[in-house]
């Protein structure tokens, strides 16, 4: 009956790539709901991404309005502005659900507009069961919850990887150009984007990531494991026992009290395999550990076991990749 | 400056998860405060310090929600440094994120903060959403996943540091405000009030442990036990989102063991083929 509005996050020249597997979680659910479904746009100049998404939906609403921007230029959504706007949007279509990916803004500015919808929220879901219920990980992804929102309105955002990409629909949808309401920034504002320069892959998003435990004894022995990380062109990580012994920064830890990554490969170097790690990186497609202790739990988890020392290992298998590579 | 520190409690991470019959058994969980709450704390504690260690100005003030065991951990938070801590008595595992927003909304309406600072997300529900619905209920700007904070000399705004998939936003909120910290924020040089401490400041990279002076000092600072029906909020507010069951994530099968470095990298390479 209702519909299901799919928040786009709007780039240059189209909706963000990231933006595709929420048209699949909404889509999912506007079937389960019988209802329609509608991208919503917001920003700046957004034209072509109003345009972008109507190949995706068969009605877009695009609030487009300068005020909506940011002086960095970037576009970059405020959750002070944004949520309001969303809130606009579901109350205009009549809809009963609001989706978005649980991107950093979609993390940022959807429980905002929960608030203001007054509506239960639902994060990172992985599956669409029923038109009020969904599946979703807790406890670092140690406990799968099935969860069900009451009310008119459900707000979610789903996880980017447990969504494929929507494809286009077959026929082009119509863009409403919608006047945008009253905006508060209520003092907030974008003073600078600084757009990553690092040369890796940013820890949550990498293919592959190497992580070095306590057993590294002390920072500097982390830099062979950097030349193992480019090499491989993935991340470098840390545990938690890693992280506090003031070895590398925090922002380094994979665990429950860290980051979760989901990466093709990672790499365990002298660690353990404290649950509370295990909780950041088990669900990698292939685990390899490397620690001189063959009772360390973490070989429970991994694909491939090594017993040897960090420092046997790590520079004979830089070695064998680079033959790899090589060959290759 | 007065800010408001939100600290749940969690089962500790380290502990294996029981989970049968679509229910985690948390009988025997041992609790600790939620770490990106520790690292709230933490970042309170610093915007009221001239330093590390140094001479204090303002009061950070600490609200935890859930039964009277609680006690236990805002005696460990008071040991920090917090000056006094608030507990709402409440069935913490029943309440969703909306509800939990509304009792601190209205904890915000009586104590009148400056600031709230909250850990982004807390380590068992995962579900990110408590300081975003706080702001939007109050109408306060918010600033989410801190890496950094620098509070004006003025002590009128805050400039920010955030983690976001572009890369690193500045952001500047008005006070007062809603934020919520991330990993990055425990780093030596990522708090600071300019109005206490100078550009040179610097912390340890890590959330404080109480010391034993610490200790005795908690003993006799306040915890204020108060009522959902003290703060006007309805009893058991009915929650828009809940769990109706909970299963355990498909098992990892165990692996292989290798001999050589030369193994491992053959097998990665032409059987698992990611290398």
């Amino acid at each position: 009956m209702g519909s299901v509005v799919v928040f786009c996050e709007a780039a240059e020249n189209g909706i963000r790539a990231a933006s595709l597997p929420a048209l699949t979680a909404g889509a999912r659910l506007a079937e389960q709901q019988k209802g329609s479904l509608i991208a919503l746009v917001i920003g700046s100049g957004i034209g072509a991404a109003a345009q972008d998404a109507a190949r995706y939906a068969p009605r877009v609403l695009a609030y487009d309005d300068p005020k909506l921007g940011s002086p960095a230029g970037a576009g970059a959504p405020m959750a002070e502005t944004f949520a309001p706007v969303m809130a606009d949007a579901v109350k205009r279509a009549g809809a009963t659900a609001l989706i978005g990916t649980a991107t950093s803004s979609g993390k940022d500015i959807l429980p905002r507009a929960a608030a203001l919808l007054g509506a239960g929220m639902v994060s990172d879901i992985i599956a669409v069961t029923a038109a009020n219920r969904f599946r979703r990980p807790a406890y670092a992804g140690n406990a799968i919850e099935e969860v069900e929102v009451s009310g008119p309105v459900i707000v979610a955002s789903a996880r980017q990887a447990e969504f494929p990409p929507a494809p286009p629909a077959a026929s082009v949808g119509s863009v409403e150009n919608v006047a945008v309401p009253a905006l508060d920034a209520l003092g907030a504002e974008v003073v600078a984007l600084h757009a990553t320069v690092s040369a890796r892959p940013d820890l949550g998003e990498a293919k592959v990531v190497v992580s070095g435990g306590r057993g590294m004894k002390a920072g500097e022995n982390f830099k062979i494991l950097e030349q193992l990380t480019d090499l491989l062109g993935g991340a470098l990580g840390a545990s938690r026992a890693a992280c506090d012994a003031g070895m590398v920064p925090n922002d380094l830890q994979v665990g429950q009290t860290g980051k979760v990554v989901a990466p093709q490969l990672y790499i365990a170097v002298a660690i353990s395999g404290a649950i509370q790690h295990l909780a950041g990186m088990k669900g990698s497609k292939v685990i390899v550990a490397i620690n001189k202790d063959p009772e360390a739990p973490i070989f429970q988890v991994a694909d491939y076991g090594l017993v040897a020392t960090w420092e046997v290992a790590i520079p004979a298998l830089i070695a064998e990749v680079k033959k790899i590579k090589a060959a290759g | 400056m007065k800010i408001l520190v939100t600290c749940k409690r969690v089962p500790n991470p380290e502990q294996k998860l029981k989970i049968g019959a679509g229910k985690i058994d948390l009988g025997g969980a041992s609790w600790q405060i939620n770490t990106f709450d520790e690292y709230a704390v933490e970042t309170a504690l610093r915007l009221t310090e001239k330093g590390k260690g140094g001479e204090r100005s303002g009061e950070v003030v600490v609200v935890s929600i859930g039964p009277k065991d609680v006690t236990q951990q805002l005696r460990g938070v008071l040991a920090m440094g917090a000056d006094r801590a608030i507990l709402v008595g409440g069935d913490d595992g029943a309440l969703d994120a909306d509800a939990v927003a509304r009792i601190l909304q209205a904890v915000v309406a009586r104590e009148k903060p400056d600031l709230v600072v909250l850990g982004k997300q807390t380590v068992d529900g995962d579900s990110n959403q408590v300081g975003q619905i706080l702001a939007g209920l109050l109408g306060w700007p918010q600033a989410t996943f801190l890496a950094s904070i620098r509070l004006a000399a003025d002590g009128k705004s805050a400039t920010v540091t955030r983690e976001v998939d572009a890369g690193v936003e500045e952001k500047r909120v008005r006070l007062p405000a809603v934020v919520t910290v991330d990993l990055r924020i425990i780093g030596k040089k990522a708090v600071r009030n300019e109005a206490l401490a100078g550009a040179d400041a610097e912390w340890d990279e890590t959330q404080r442990y109480a010391s034993l002076k610490g200790i005795m000092a908690a003993k006799k600072k306040e915890i204020k036990e108060v009522a959902l029906a003290d703060l006007g909020v309805a009893p058991s507010p009915s929650p828009l989102m809940k769990v109706v069951a909970y299963e355990a994530p498909p098992a990892r099968k165990a692996g292989v063991k290798v001999a050589s470095v030369e193994e491992l990298a053959q097998k990665l390479h032409n059987e698992a083929k990611v290398i």
